[in-house]
């Protein structure tokens, strides 16, 4: 599979979580463990450009595919979550960001209703919502 | 070795989640290090920075806390952790601002307990009044001891040198000098003074330290560290809390070490799946104890039965206050046992080396840790070493240090290093919860809205926060501890959410016996100036008074005074909190923009305490141990949220990870009473 933009071998069991694998094959620990059920979003990575949750992913499904964690994501919206201080323990920040980026990619300029729903999987339990809603619209703004 | 019990916060009413494990000592190694060199060797080389004992105040020698680098680089040393706080920014302000030098180039080295003073743990919203003025005291020492070197080597009048943006000039334009050159990297050794002059902070917001490395993935928590010929971890659990180990049968697989000792058996393995994979092929035999007991009403009931009398605090008599009386209530009030949910579950890297240990691992509470797991392997404090990675969060959940235990035991089997991170269910499982409790309150008041008595008694969820500061000349409060069927410990604003959530509500249907505005009846029996300062600064930002569904609290906690006001809207069945707006008086204010996120963060997790989140356990088991099944506040139930800072730049700063927490439920609770003419007493809030 193609990650961060190089052609990596991966000799893996093919049931393996893609997530284990970026993590602990690849030393790509941007994407963090949270639940294993893909219920916090800490784990999103993009595959071919979609958010997936890659704690549940088989690294099967992702053979050949294009996958992009936070370490290979260079967007405006990292600015902006400095610029809002949305974070606090940072551990849910990974996801967000893909998360918010992909959501960008599709709709550059979505309603906070729009943020709210796209968002929805991710979890921050240190409760930086707000600030996270209000960094994907600053940076939708900065790219308009 | 003397036995060690945990304590996890001594200052107030905490309740100590024993320790999980003690290993059998290896005679050899306990002798050897007895008898031999090395522990003296190993302490002296401790000593020169691991300074201070439990016991005994910090270190005041300033190079225990401070370093200079050649570079002009400031390290400052503090066991304090960084889970999100944001008390790495902070500390940094702190020391830059006394130093007068830019706030890059202070480094914080945190919670290792090699290199920082002891430090009792980082609990109880105690960072920013003790720890914050300890390196103001350090720094404004090395600052006028940069200042004396700087006069020395120009033989210039002290008094005639500025210090700013980290140099030392001449006042009158002449030269200057920058930190490292003047210190050329050596120690400085003073005293720190008590009396050193300090200042007071400026208030003014910096961006989080370390924030680059979190937005690009590159900040490595403890569950992302390696060590080179690592293992991964897994640890059986048992099928029901209580029950014993008997026997395991293990198929031998290739570069698969199995533990089993006493309750303990766990796998390490060269990767995660085959960890997992080992795990599933133990072949464990339970014997079970019938553990009963389980959430729901019964739960209330048997922690009133097992409750001890505990201490009253009286005042007055309540029977003349009640006879005085033109209204009187009795109500009962419950909270629920929740989970902490840190979203990265405890973990831990463990290293030996010979008979050192040395364990990376998230938690509040490192010296403790370090206590525990000299403990578990029956081995000296001196020959183990934790250090904490900035957290991914812990709420007060994470005090103490099973997980590193655990990873420890692993190692020393494996003889290789072994990095164990909790699954989610585990965690949810094997960690501890906030106590549930049981609140009743009988009370009397006058039609005039004076509250003539009071009596308020607590079954288990905790003490503080239980006076409150309402005049009331005849009252009695009591927290009475109760036999808890789950293992139970620290959280954000652990007692004081509960007695908040009971004395608030409480409030508010004494209001409405006499007929009374809530926001009046408050004020009617309140003189404290800074809580009726929030109040007012609540209420006025809120518009208090218009619209359905409206609902406010008020408390003091930790230094911290607190006013709450939210609306609500019922939809379904179904509770939504609107918006809130919280007026928050932490003394001076440090840093107002992280003051608002932690505030901000607060309430949003209070949303989850006050309209869902629910430990559910049955017969030894804990049946909600996933998120699935426990819910956690979302984007989607998201208030507006305003927070009105009443900065008091005369008074010394409180800490303000916790309090902020108190005020949601009782607010949401009222407000839906408001709404509905429904009183909910039991959090979480259900229609």
């Amino acid at each position: 599979m193609t990650v961060n933009g190089a052609r990596r071998r991966i000799d893996a069991d093919p049931d393996s979580p893609l997530l284990s694998v970026l993590r602990d094959g690849l030393d790509l620990t941007g994407p963090k463990y949270g639940c294993g059920e893909g219920l916090c979003g800490a784990c999103t990575v993009l595959l071919d450009g979609q958010p997936v949750r890659s704690c549940i992913l088989p690294v099967r499904a992702a053979a050949g595919k294009r996958i992009t964690t936070i370490e290979g994501i260079h967007h405006p919206l990292q600015d902006a979550i400095v610029e809002e201080d949305a974070m606090q323990c940072g551990y849910c920040t990974a996801g967000m960001i893909v998360s918010g980026v992909a959501l960008l990619n599709k709709n550059p300029n979505p309603s906070r209703d729009e943020i709210v729903r796209h968002m929805n999987g991710n979890i921050c339990r240190c409760g930086t919502y707000l600030r996270i809603v209000a960094a994907i619209r600053k940076a939708a703004q900065a790219h308009a | 070795m003397p036995e060690t019990t945990l304590q996890i916060e001594p200052e107030r009413y905490e309740l100590a989640a024993q320790p999980t494990y003690r290993f059998q000592v290896d005679r050899r190694d306990f002798l050897g290090l007895l008898g031999g060199g090395l522990l003296i060797v190993f302490s002296a080389g401790a000593q020169e920075s691991g300074r201070g004992r439990r016991g005994e105040g910090p270190p005041q020698d300033l190079d225990a806390w401070l370093h200079i680098g050649e570079d002009g680089a400031v390290t400052v040393c503090t066991g304090k952790t960084e889970v999100g706080q944001n008390i790495r920014t902070s500390l940094s302000q702190a020391a830059a601002e006394e130093l007068h030098c830019p706030l890059a180039s202070i480094k914080l080295v945190m919670a290792d307990t090699a290199l920082t003073p002891y430090d009792m743990g980082t609990f109880g919203s105690r960072s920013t009044p003790t720890m914050a003025p300890q390196i103001r005291r350090a720094a404004a020492t090395a600052r006028e001891a940069l200042l004396d070197l700087a006069a020395a080597k120009w033989n210039a009048d002290r008094s005639k040198l500025a210090i700013a943006d980290g140099k030392i000039a001449r006042a009158d334009g002449g030269e200057s000098i920058g930190f490292g050159e003047l210190t050329k990297g050596q120690k400085l050794t003073k005293t720190i003074a008590r009396d050193v002059a300090v200042a007071r902070p400026l208030c003014q917001s910096a961006p989080k330290v370390a924030a680059r490395d979190i937005v690009t993935g590159k900040h490595k928590y403890t569950s992302d560290l390696t060590r080179p010929g690592m293992l991964y971890g897994r640890v059986l659990r048992p099928p029901a809390f209580g029950a014993t180990l008997l026997s395991v049968d293990a198929p031998s697989l290739p570069g698969v070490t199995v533990v089993h000792e006493k309750n303990f058996a766990g796998v390490a393995a060269p990767d995660a799946q085959a960890a997992a994979n080992a795990l599933r092929l133990l072949k464990p035999e339970w014997k079970r104890e019938p553990a009963g007991g389980s959430s729901g009403g019964e739960l209330y009931e048997a922690l009133k039965k097992t409750a001890a009398p505990g201490n009253a605090d009286v005042h007055g008599s309540l029977d003349e206050g009640l006879a005085s009386a033109d209204v009187k209530l009795q109500a009962t009030y419950t909270v629920a046992y929740i989970a902490h949910a840190p979203l990265e579950p405890r973990a831990a890297l463990a290293e030996w080396d010979g008979g050192k240990l040395t364990v990376r691992t998230g938690t509040q509470v490192p010296f403790g840790v370090r206590a525990e797991l000299a403990a578990a392997f029956g081995i000296p404090e001196d020959r183990v070493r934790v250090i904490v990675p900035d957290t991914g969060s812990a709420y007060g959940g994470k005090h103490t240090g099973e997980c590193a235990v655990e990873a420890a035991r692993l190692a020393k089997a494996a003889g290789k290093p072994v990095k164990l991170v909790w699954t989610r269910e585990e965690e949810f499982t094997w960690g501890y919860f906030r106590p549930a409790g049981v609140i009743e309150v009988s009370s009397g008041a006058r039609r005039d809205g004076a509250i003539t008595a009071w009596q308020f008694d607590n079954y288990n969820s905790g003490g503080s926060g239980i006076a409150g500061l309402y005049e009331i000349p005849n009252r009695r409060t009591a927290f009475h501890p109760a036999e808890s069927p789950l293992r139970q410990g620290s959280y954000r604003g652990l007692a004081a959410t509960a007695n908040h959530f009971a004395r608030e509500v409480h409030m508010d249907e004494l209001a409405a016996a006499v007929k009374m505005d809530p926001l009046e009846f408050r004020l009617k029996n309140l003189k404290d100036e800074r809580l009726r300062a929030v109040l007012h600064a609540a209420a006025e930002r809120f518009g208090w008074g218009q619209g359905k569904g409206i609902g406010m609290a008020c408390g003091f906690e930790k230094n911290g005074y607190i006013a709450t006001c939210a609306q609500v809207a019922v939809e379904d069945s179904r509770i939504r909190v609107l918006r809130v707006v919280e007026a928050f008086d932490c003394g001076a204010v440090v840093n107002p923009d992280h003051l608002k996120n932690q505030i901000e963060g607060a309430i949003s997790m209070a949303v989850g305490g006050a309209l869902f989140e629910q430990i559910r356990f049955n017969d030894g088991q804990i049946v909600n141990p996933r998120f699935s099944l426990y819910r956690v506040p979302r984007f989607s139930d998201m208030p507006e949220i305003e927070v009105v800072l009443v900065d008091r730049p005369d008074l010394p700063s409180a800490g303000a990870g916790e309090t902020p927490i108190v005020g949601l439920a009782p607010a949401v609770s009222n407000a839906v009473f408001h709404l509905t003419g429904t009183r909910l007493r039991s959090m979480p809030l259900e229609l």
